[in-house]
């Protein structure tokens, strides 16, 4: 397990020892801010003075309530949005749009309903006009990774919300990027599916060897996968604190009766508390 | 485990309607009943003389006239013109409202232009068009296709702009995410999100097609079933207006159900049916 060893905290700083120095972190954000102009012609700070490295290899989360800019930090990361201050760079370039270093999952599986579920994470290969044969050979290879072996030839239509969610985590990883961009991508399951799939993703993460970026507003989630969380405050959104998560890996959901994990939680869920104490609708279910 | 069947059976597209589905006996038996009884009345009703058998004919002397209509020979050359008509105008309502409701809800510029003349003609009955169709299309078959095909645009041509313009954008960051092409997008995402839509607009289309093609055949023709509708009005043949009309519902339930064919063949994935 030589992959999992790579991603202890003691190398969680910028840039794990595996990968050539001259990379640079993973991603690495600058200032980043984003205003909004609201219909009454005021302006909202969705974000404001957001830098961060995530080292190569790494699990990061970022935690924070509901409309604190998560979901605008990750659509600026992912090449979605523009309009903004500060920069992005991505493997130590900087980047203004999409770019094939990373994948993305969405918060909703956003599978093609008229596509098979091998079909759906070839659909990458398309765009990217890729060799077919190879990606067909890929897709069954990452549909045997996020274990739906059996189902390539089902339509989303047929697969629960889990399954269809390693169905969009096969897809993002088809065209192999080194980053895995996530935005709640269970926040939508059932308690039980979503710590299953927690489990799921940390394997996945560690045998695919990918650096992850995982925004979430679920703070178990985020101490249970990451070697380091970033918390974040709403209006505008900042990054409050960075929290190294000091767990051995491979963990198993067993890890919350570990008294480092529940400290952890304790003292972000305070942080989150501290940071949105104007703001009721603070997230702290999971 | 139980949520994740919950799910899966939330989400499972239903089974596909169909036109021609094995019902219980006694709902069949119900709905022949009532047949034989709507007949049974109106051939009492017109029998007895309380209604003249030039409003209703007597139901018995619809069949024979039926019968003599497809022994006489021309009745499939007749209905050939009027599918014929209605098939071309057809074809040409869907290649002009597929094409002119992509570029309207791809292109901001088109729409923009073309926007106040849609409006203007989408409420406007476009059945009063035909005499002048006639007049433009000649006594051919041009005017009949014509009238067919102005009818039957805009069904195709709303739901194809609504089916575009109603794009998913979470299945569009999908590809935007890649860094796809506006092609791509439009090829890979919104057409065939906008099938089921599309598909709403040709079913609506081929019933407006046929009846374009009728009305063009009221106003002015030489051959066609609407042809033939009026030569046995005008000769107070009501009985053939009847087989006329029988000839007409089996075209048009054939042409429901090819459409119904083409949408489970294309729309196998989708679990909205109309």
């Amino acid at each position: 397990m030589g992959k999992i060893d790579r991603l202890t905290p003691d190398d969680s700083a910028t840039v794990s020892m595996a990968e050539p120095m001259d990379k640079g972190p993973a991603i690495a954000t600058r200032s980043l801010g984003k205003t909004y102009a609201t219909n009454a012609g005021e302006t909202i700070d969705a974000l404001a003075q957001v830098s961060f490295d995530v080292g190569q290899g790494e699990f990061v989360s970022l935690v924070g309530p509901s409309g604190c800019g998560k979901t605008t930090l990750m659509r600026i990361l992912a090449g979605l949005v523009g309009g903004y201050s500060g920069s992005v760079s991505v493997e130590g370039r900087i980047v203004h749009g999409p770019t094939p270093e990373i994948g993305v999952v969405f918060q909703d599986a956003n599978l093609m309903p008229w596509r098979t579920v091998l079909a759906n994470v070839m659909l990458p290969g398309q765009v990217l006009r890729l060799d077919r044969k190879a990606c067909e050979a890929r897709a069954r290879e990452l549909l045997a990774l996020v274990g739906l072996i059996g189902f390539e030839a089902k339509l989303p239509g047929e697969l629960s919300g889990g399954m269809r969610q390693r169905a969009a985590i096969a897809r993002a990883l088809l065209h192999d990027p080194r980053i895995l961009l996530m935005d709640e991508p269970f926040g939508a399951l059932d308690a039980m599916t979503r710590d299953n799939m927690n489990v799921e993703l940390a394997r996945i993460a560690a045998e695919a060897g990918k650096t992850v970026f995982l925004i979430t507003h679920s703070i178990a989630e985020s101490v249970f996968l990451s070697d380091r969380v970033l918390v974040m405050s709403s209006r505008p959104g900042r990054i409050i604190e960075t929290i190294p998560i000091d767990l051995p890996r491979p963990r198993s959901l067993d890890v919350v009766a570990d008294p480092v994990f529940a400290a952890t939680v304790l003292r972000i869920r305070r942080l989150l508390e501290h940071s949105t104490a104007a703001n009721p609708h603070v997230t702290l279910a999971h | 485990m139980t949520t994740q069947e919950h799910l899966a059976t939330r989400d499972a597209p239903s089974v596909p309607s169909r036109l021609f589905r094995w019902r219980p006996l006694p709902d069949l038996a119900l709905t022949a009943l009532l047949v034989a009884g709507v007949i049974g009345a109106c051939q009492a009703v017109v029998a007895f003389g309380l209604v003249s058998r030039f409003v209703i004919p007597l139901p018995s002397s619809v069949l024979p006239a039926l019968a003599e209509l497809v022994t006489g020979g021309t009745l499939g050359q007749h209905a050939l013109v009027t599918v014929g008509e209605a098939a071309i105008g057809f074809a040409i309502a869907t290649a002009i409202g597929l094409t002119l409701g992509t570029l309207i809800a791809e292109f901001r510029v088109v729409e923009r232009i073309l926007y106040p003349y849609l409006v203007a003609l989408q409420t406007m009955p476009k059945i009063a068009l035909a005499p002048v169709l006639l007049v433009w299309f000649g006594f051919g078959l041009g005017s009949k296709i014509a009238v067919a095909a102005v009818i039957s645009l805009f069904p195709v041509l709303v739901n194809t702009i609504a089916g575009l313009k109603n794009c998913d954008p979470g299945r569009l960051d999908v590809l935007r995410a890649l860094g796809a092409s506006r092609w791509d997008c439009f090829r890979l995402v919104k057409l065939p999100n906008a099938l089921p839509f599309i598909f709403s607009g040709l079913s609506a289309a081929v019933m407006f097609a046929l009846t374009g093609a009728l009305v063009g055949e009221f106003v002015g023709a030489s051959a066609g079933l609407g042809y033939l509708i009026v030569q046995a009005n005008n000769s107070m043949d009501i009985p053939q207006v009847f087989a006329i009309l029988l000839v007409l519902v089996a075209i048009g339930v054939a042409a429901f159900a090819a459409m119904q064919k083409a949408r489970r063949k294309f729309l196998f994935w989708s679990a909205t049916q109309d």
